[in-house]
């Protein structure tokens, strides 16, 4: 298939999050000439003033929706996107601000804010996908620079990316690490956990602490009753299974099975 | 040149000798080291970066480093590495295809492997090669990354004078002594300060290095001890299997309610498959750069307990656990049989103590076997 002369338009857009998954991009340092070669970045407000004008071949959205207006401009950026990809654990689970769907948000704000009047805010950080409908989620908190570029190289070529849901032990044994779990005793949550970082902590001998979400078919209760062997209290394991991506179904519901 | 196959003995001196002399013939040396606290296969050029005075306490999901009360070399059992690492690597690339305009040109991806020698094979792992030979390069349909590896390895044996808390060997009828596919065997014998190996050659090239290594012959009371080593390791066997006829066993009890109670523990994670040494399965992935101009195909291990591996059109065929536990186990123990005329089971133990959350290949069986020869009696 030769590639059209028209180079396709690329558009980064910003939710509730932290930066880090766009930085990635910028990350890609070597490869950046030639993601700029080969797409046109058209809105991209961490690297570029761009503007919010007509539409987009590709979209990669980073972050949650945790206010109205959000929950309003993702329909937006819905509207003018042929293809859009979430980028990140805030977008493809609610990220670490998903936190508060577990609490009274008021709570927080009363905490956290002199003038909690003035905050307007929902009381949930979700996922953009309970929102809009999404064309592929890459998950990662955050996202692995490795993992964007064959998003991206499989877009241009019209193919599947290889993003595999396997678990991060299948990554860990080919590296072939030595288990922290069975063999210093280390709680690891690598067993449900989506594959994607190349097994990165076990690499250096920690426990994986879930940043790319469940894996497909996870089996959570199973490992709490290991983790529990382990010596792992309830309350350490309720913490265990809510960072990153406390909200995505398989961690939010062990973690609730955790609550007091 | 003397008879060396009535066997010799050697010191540590002597083994290193052995490494010295592989390495020199262009041999790359891989054997046992201790890292990040298990006994891993690395390559090494020295007897002193072997396992001297440790070894493993080992049981269902889990692995821990012990000190011996002496120095011995070879005293562990096998750890969470096979030879298939190195025989049947994690990931080779295949093929790559460039684009020039129009023109679309497919090179075959360069694989030139090193020369390995092994160091301590056991008796199970040697059992695991030969069935991966069976099953990679056994008929016209070989696996050319594996042959070229394969043919010129040379292995140096290790009777085992230690079994782990999960091996089954001797159920298996695959160990603990080393009966045949090796060029060297080694024994370590032990007795106080007297540290020395037995070895013996099992091929030519075996036989011709011996033949430069300083040694002396064996005695009848070196051969004595030897035998003893092996038959201490065989009453030490941490797990065994069960005696029966296993194929008609689970192929007979499919939909046994002993699957779902597995697949409540299993976590569907991959980790037996990965360590198995007989397990082979791979697939493939294709990948192209940003300009479109380079594509790779490359190929790397796969389990049956991932969801894309029994992928087809309009979904995967096994979703369960449960049906990729059975899968796994009905494989390994009966449908290997049909296809390669072994057990797909060598008894090494690794599936048992690098799983997790511990499951026991042979207590699963035993499960099934003790409630079926229940409900015959009554
Ligand atoms: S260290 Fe963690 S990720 Fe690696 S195999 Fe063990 S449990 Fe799996
Ligand atoms: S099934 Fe388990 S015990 Fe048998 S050869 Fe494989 S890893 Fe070893
Ligand atoms: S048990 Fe599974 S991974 Fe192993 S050889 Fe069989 S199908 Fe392949
Ligand atoms: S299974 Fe047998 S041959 Fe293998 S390490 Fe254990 S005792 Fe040795
Ligand atoms: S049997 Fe154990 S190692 Fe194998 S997939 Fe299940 S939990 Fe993982």
């Amino acid at each position: 298939m030769a590639r059209s002369d028209q180079k396709p338009r690329l558009g980064v857009w910003k939710f509730a999050s932290c930066d880090g998954c766009q930085l990635t991009l910028l990350d890609c340092e070597d490869e950046l000439l030639q993601v700029a070669g080969a797409v046109d970045i058209a809105y991209f407000p961490e690297a570029t003033r761009g503007s919010v004008r007509g539409t987009y071949d590709l979209s990669l959205v980073e972050g949650s929706i945790t206010t109205l207006h959000d929950a309003e401009r993702i329909q937006d950026v819905r509207r003018r996107s042929r293809t859009l990809v979430t980028i990140g654990a805030c977008a493809t689970a609610g990220g670490i601000q998903a936190l508060r769907n577990f609490a009274d948000i008021d709570d927080f704000m009363a905490a956290v804010y002199a003038h909690p009047e003035y905050i307007e805010t929902l009381s949930t950080s979700t996922p953009i996908a309970d929102h809009v409908p999404v064309d592929f989620e890459l998950r990662g908190c955050p996202i692995s620079k490795q993992q964007l570029l064959e998003v991206l190289s499989a877009y241009l070529c019209g193919r599947r990316p290889v993003t595999p849901a396997h678990s991060v032990c299948l990554d860990c044994k080919l590296r072939g690490n030595v288990c922290v779990m069975v063999a210093h005793g280390t709680p690891c949550l690598g067993p449900m956990t989506h594959s994607g970082c190349n097994a990165l902590c076990p690499s250096y001998n920690r426990g994986c602490y879930g940043c790319y979400g469940p894996k497909e078919n996870p089996n959570a209760p199973a490992l709490s009753e290991r983790l529990d062997q382990l010596g792992m209290g309830r309350a350490e394991r309720l913490r265990f299974y809510r960072t990153f991506n406390a909200w995505a179904g398989p961690f939010r519901e062990e973690s609730e099975r955790h609550e007091p | 040149m003397d008879n060396v196959d009535d066997g010799s003995v050697i010191t540590r001196q002597g083994l290193q000798c052995l490494l010295d002399a592989l390495a020199q013939r262009g041999y790359t040396v891989v054997g046992p080291t201790v890292r990040d606290q298990a006994i891993v296969y690395e390559e090494l050029a020295r007897t002193d970066e072997l396992p001297a005075g440790w070894t493993d306490e080992q049981d269902g999901g889990h692995y821990r480093l012990k000190r011996r009360s002496d120095e011995a070399l070879f005293g562990y059992a096998v750890g969470p590495h096979s030879w298939k690492r190195f025989l049947h690597p994690p990931k080779v690339s295949l093929w790559q295809a460039t684009r020039n305009g129009d023109e679309l040109r497919f090179v075959p991806a360069r694989d030139e492997p090193p020369r390995y020698a092994f160091i301590g094979v056991r008796a199970c792992e040697l059992a695991a090669i030969s069935i991966q030979d069976r099953v990679l390069m056994g008929d016209e349909y070989a696996d050319p990354h594996y042959r070229s590896r394969r043919e010129q390895a040379f292995l140096v044996a290790l009777n085992c004078s230690e079994a782990g808390g999960t091996c089954f060997c001797d159920s298996m009828n695959t160990g603990p002594d080393v009966k045949e596919g090796y060029d060297l065997v080694l024994t370590e014998l032990l007795d106080g300060d007297n540290h020395l190996f037995l070895i013996r050659s099992g091929s030519e090239e075996g036989a011709e290095i011996l033949a430069e290594l300083p040694r002396e012959p064996a005695t009848e009371a070196h051969q004595a001890a030897a035998t003893a080593v092996v038959e201490k390791t065989r009453s030490q066997m941490g797990r065994s299997m069960p005696q029966t006829a296993i194929p008609a066993l689970l192929m007979d009890n499919l939909e046994h309610p002993r699957w779902d109670e597995v697949a409540d523990r299993c976590l569907s994670c991959s980790n037996c498959t990965m360590v198995c040494p007989t397990c082979f399965c791979t697939t493939v992935e294709d990948t192209s750069d940003l300009e479109g101009v380079t594509a790779e195909r490359s190929r790397r291990w796969d389990s049956c307990f991932t969801s894309d591996f029994s992928y087809i059109h309009g979904g995967s065929v096994r979703s369960s656990t449960r049906s990729r536990y059975r899968q796994w186990m009905t494989h390994k123990l009966a449908t290997w049989v049909d296809q390669f005329g072994t057990s797909g089971c060598v008894g090494c133990g690794r599936c048992i103590t690098w799983c997790p959350v511990g499951i026991d290949i042979t207590e699963e069986v035993r499960a099934i076997h003790d409630d079926v020869s229940s409900r015959d009696k009554e």
